[in-house]
């Protein structure tokens, strides 16, 4: 960059800045499109090398890996709609730094189900073997459905999530650090009833000292955690206004922990749908919504909230008039945030109002209710517009794309909204540096 | 007691790669392990183009003795994952201080990112140091015993979770999996329980190949069992007994140090001048590459294949692959494994069928 550009920064617009992007690969789940011909195997490497070498010639951040420690299920049994069956996610990641040289590769973790030392030492030797280009992505579980695949299965109450979180971050920050200042004790240990261990660091630091921290929870315990500790956010926070309200709420945050307002760097998470058009664009939304929430998978929604089988139901037919049953939502397909988990009861009231009035069925109310419409719908180049006001206007640092057809939904962005952010000064045309935290143009630690 | 196929007299030949070598000096003269990716690459990429048929990776999660420093073992296996086409890979991974899950997870993943290569070398770390890193006090030997096979047998049924043809894409009904072809395994070990399935899809070769010493009493639940004895005859008649414990095939442990650029016999000298080689219970090979290759093709009567775990990596793993691995394949005592093919194929181990499509099968 320049350095007249800089000096024409303000606090509230940086002409010069830069539009960092990811993606983040959840492999599974109702966003991603699995009937389109020809759609490439979904747990072949070969898939996931395709991917991150696009990425590299996008010169993107990250790849990002989600995880789920369950596979989701429906009444019972294993969900049968959705894409399902993933890798472990820091193997994957070390398969691919075997055959990538500059992409961050960034592994979803959770501080419930891991054991501390071990997860910290997976981590540094990703990060050691791919040359500094590994990150961890954060997560919390309290959830005893996930907890049944492990020794202490739902051992850890709601409210002690980020608790735990915070004491594994700091155990795993400590024996990263113990590695990188050369004492010739590197033990650490803790004795508390959340974060128990005595152990070594084995995993010298990589050329960029440690994996760079993402932290991804919208909670309060979240929000905290990635203001205390995370080098990234992948913010749920996407439409424009919130994501100014975000990035001041995480600023003040900061400025409590004594850390910089720019320590940490904002990559919502989006879904991009470009088109020759708007009109393309828009048409090519809507179908991908309709595949998202087909006929059976809205059936399928609604037996989550009902308790029940819905399968006898038209789906182009008006909603179930059978009363729900009394329990509270089956926490079976994985990821319902706490505030949705209770008073299915008054939701559904809502949705039957609202198809009522509207004279929904229901697939169309479930479309309707359910489908995460993708925040970016227009042209490449309107996209690298609001992009680019994004960033310039300090809302957020770049985005962390959430594929929903591969490779379309990469290449897309690769080759046609890159080209446009480049014209507009606000993406790299190489890559600068060799780690993650230099292409996040993250401070040196 | 001899093989029961000495007919098929064919050795198969894996490498332990971990740090510098066997020799606790090995790293004086010149570091290959500073745990880095470049020496990874080297020693397995050298491996696979000798002809080795796997290599395995020691671990543990303390670190190493001397205070050296070891990435952990799935994640340096995963690395050359990508990088080779023909030669197994064998993480150590320890039953007693991991989640069962993941430890299945992690294996599975290896073996879809090699295309079917991957192994596991169990471990059974049970000192205080090593059950501390995950806040945890060491087992008795029944309780040990007993904590190794559930390990074990809770991987094997995570991975038959999956039924080979469970995932269907069927576009009309808009099913992307078969419900009924993936399983809980409801697994039930002394002190842990495990629902599943799987997160991942049944790898490549169906089961992940398990590797592990025979002293750990795992009989059939193993596929190859490792055998270390200091002697010849003690070699074959633990090979002997673990094949009628059920193992598939016995592999004998042995130390190597060669002539290179000094003679073996100074080598060592030298070596232990720094740090003396205590004793690990292997046989052990000091001298020429030729009189090795006698010597393996001795133990060829009595076990199927050998693990090496040679004194310096950087200089005795030129002389194998340059000298002793060539004067075996001369005897057609050893061929190198096809590109392409899985560790089973490699082995001649078949393809086990799925616990549950068999009971499937079975009861209808």
């Amino acid at each position: 960059m320049p350095d007249a550009v800089h000096a024409t920064a303000t606090p509230d617009y940086d002409p010069g800045a830069q539009v960092h992007l990811g993606v983040f690969f959840t492999g599974v789940g109702p966003q991603l499109i699995w009937t389109e011909p020809g759609a490439p195997s979904h747990t072949a490497i070969e898939t996931f090398l395709d991917v991150a070498r696009l990425l590299e010639r996008g010169l993107f951040d990250a790849f990002f890996l989600g995880e789920g420690l369950r596979v989701r299920e429906n009444q019972g049994r294993v969900f049968d709609l959705d894409v399902a069956g993933r890798p472990d996610a820091i193997t994957q990641l070390a398969a691919l730094a075997g055959a990538t040289s500059r992409i961050g590769l960034v592994a979803t973790q959770n501080t419930t189900y891991n054991y501390p030392a071990d997860l910290a030492r997976r981590l540094a030797s990703l990060d050691l073997l791919s040359d500094g280009r590994a990150g961890w992505n954060i997560v919390t579980t309290d959830n005893a459905w996930t907890g049944a695949n492990f020794r202490h299965g739902g051992w850890l109450a709601h409210e002690h999530r980020y608790e735990r979180a915070t004491g594994v971050v700091e155990a795993a920050k400590a024996l990263w650090a113990a590695a990188a200042d050369g004492a010739r004790d590197r033990t650490v240990t803790r004795d508390t009833d959340l974060v128990r261990l005595r152990a070594s660091a084995t995993v010298p630091p990589s050329r960029q000292g440690r994996p760079v921290l993402f932290q991804a929870g919208d909670s309060d315990g979240g929000r905290e955690l990635t203001a205390a500790h995370a080098d990234v956010v992948f913010s749920a926070n996407t439409g424009y206004e919130k994501a100014v309200a975000y990035a001041a709420d995480l600023r003040s945050r900061l400025a409590r922990y004594g850390r910089p307002a720019d320590a940490v760097r904002i990559l919502p998470g989006a879904m991009v749908v470009v088109g020759d058009t708007v009109k393309d664009a828009q048409d090519k939304a809507r179908w991908l919504r309709d595949e998202q929430v087909s006929p059976p998978r809205a059936i399928a929604f609604l037996e989550q909230y009902w308790g029940t089988d819905l399968s006898a139901w038209d789906p182009d037919g008006p909603l179930p008039d059978i009363e729900p049953s009394e329990g509270e939502l089956d926490p079976s397909r994985g990821t319902i945030a706490i505030e949705d988990r209770t008073g299915k009861l008054a939701q559904i009231r809502k949705w039957r109002e609202l198809a009522a009035e509207r004279d929904l069925s229901i697939v169309q109310l479930v479309r309707e209710v359910s489908a995460r419409r993708p925040p970016f719908v227009g042209t490449a180049s309107q996209i690298a517009d609001e992009w680019t006001r994004y960033v310039r206007t300090r809302a957020a640092d770049g985005f962390n794309i959430v594929p929903q057809a591969l490779p379309s939904s990469l290449t897309d962005i690769v080759d046609k909204v890159v080209p446009e952010l480049q014209e507009r000064g606000a993406y790299r045309t190489a890559y600068e540096g060799t780690t993650l935290r230099e292409h996040l143009a993250l401070p040196p630690l | 007691m001899t093989r029961p196929d000495p007919g098929g007299r064919r050795l198969h030949l894996a490498l332990e790669t971990d740090g510098d070598g066997a020799h606790p000096a090995a790293g004086q003269a010149r570091s290959r392990a500073a745990g880095g990716a470049a020496a990874l690459r080297g020693t397995v990429g050298d491996a696979e183009a000798g002809g080795f048929t796997l290599v395995t990776f020691a671990d543990g999660p303390l670190p190493p003795r001397g205070g050296g420093w070891r990435p952990e073992a799935g994640t340096r296996a995963a690395l050359v994952s990508t990088l080779t086409d023909r030669i197994g890979l064998a993480p150590t991974l320890h039953a007693t201080v991991t989640e069962p899950f993941h430890l299945a997870t992690q294996l599975a993943s290896l073996d879809h990112a090699s295309n079917g290569r991957a192994a596991w070398v169990v471990g059974a770390a049970n000192g205080a140091d090593a059950h501390a890193t995950v806040g945890a006090s060491p087992l008795d030997a029944d309780a040990l015993h007993r904590e190794i096979t559930d390990v074990v047998d809770t991987a094997r049924a995570l991975w038959d979770s999956w039924e080979d043809d469970a995932v269907i894409k069927d576009v009309a009904t808009g099913r992307f999996l078969d419900w009924h072809k993936v399983h809980h395994v409801d697994a039930e070990g002394a002190r842990f329980t495990v629902k599943g399935p799987l997160i991942t899809p049944r790898p490549p070769q169906g089961q992940v190949v398990v590797l592990a010493a025979d002293t750990l009493g795992l009989g059939g639940r193993a596929d190859v069992a490792l055998v270390r004895r200091p002697e010849r005859d003690a070699v074959a008649a633990a090979a002997a007994a673990a094949r009628d414990a059920g193992a598939a095939l016995v592999f004998a442990e042995v130390e190597v140090l060669l002539d290179a650029d000094l003679p073996a016999a100074e080598r060592l000298a030298r070596l232990d001048g720094a740090a003396p080689w205590q004793p690990a219970g292997r046989l052990r090979h000091v001298g020429s590459p030729a009189a090795l290759a006698a010597l393996l093709a001795g133990l060829a009567r009595h076990v199927d294949g050998v693990r090496l775990h040679p004194a310096q990596l950087g200089t005795d793993l030129p002389v194998l692959t340059g000298q002793v691995l060539p004067a075996l394949a001369a005897e057609g005592l050893h061929r190198p494994p096809r590109p392409g093919a899985t560790l089973r194929d490699t082995l001649g181990l078949p393809r086990p069928a799925n616990r549950f499509a068999l009971a499937a099968t079975t009861s209808t």
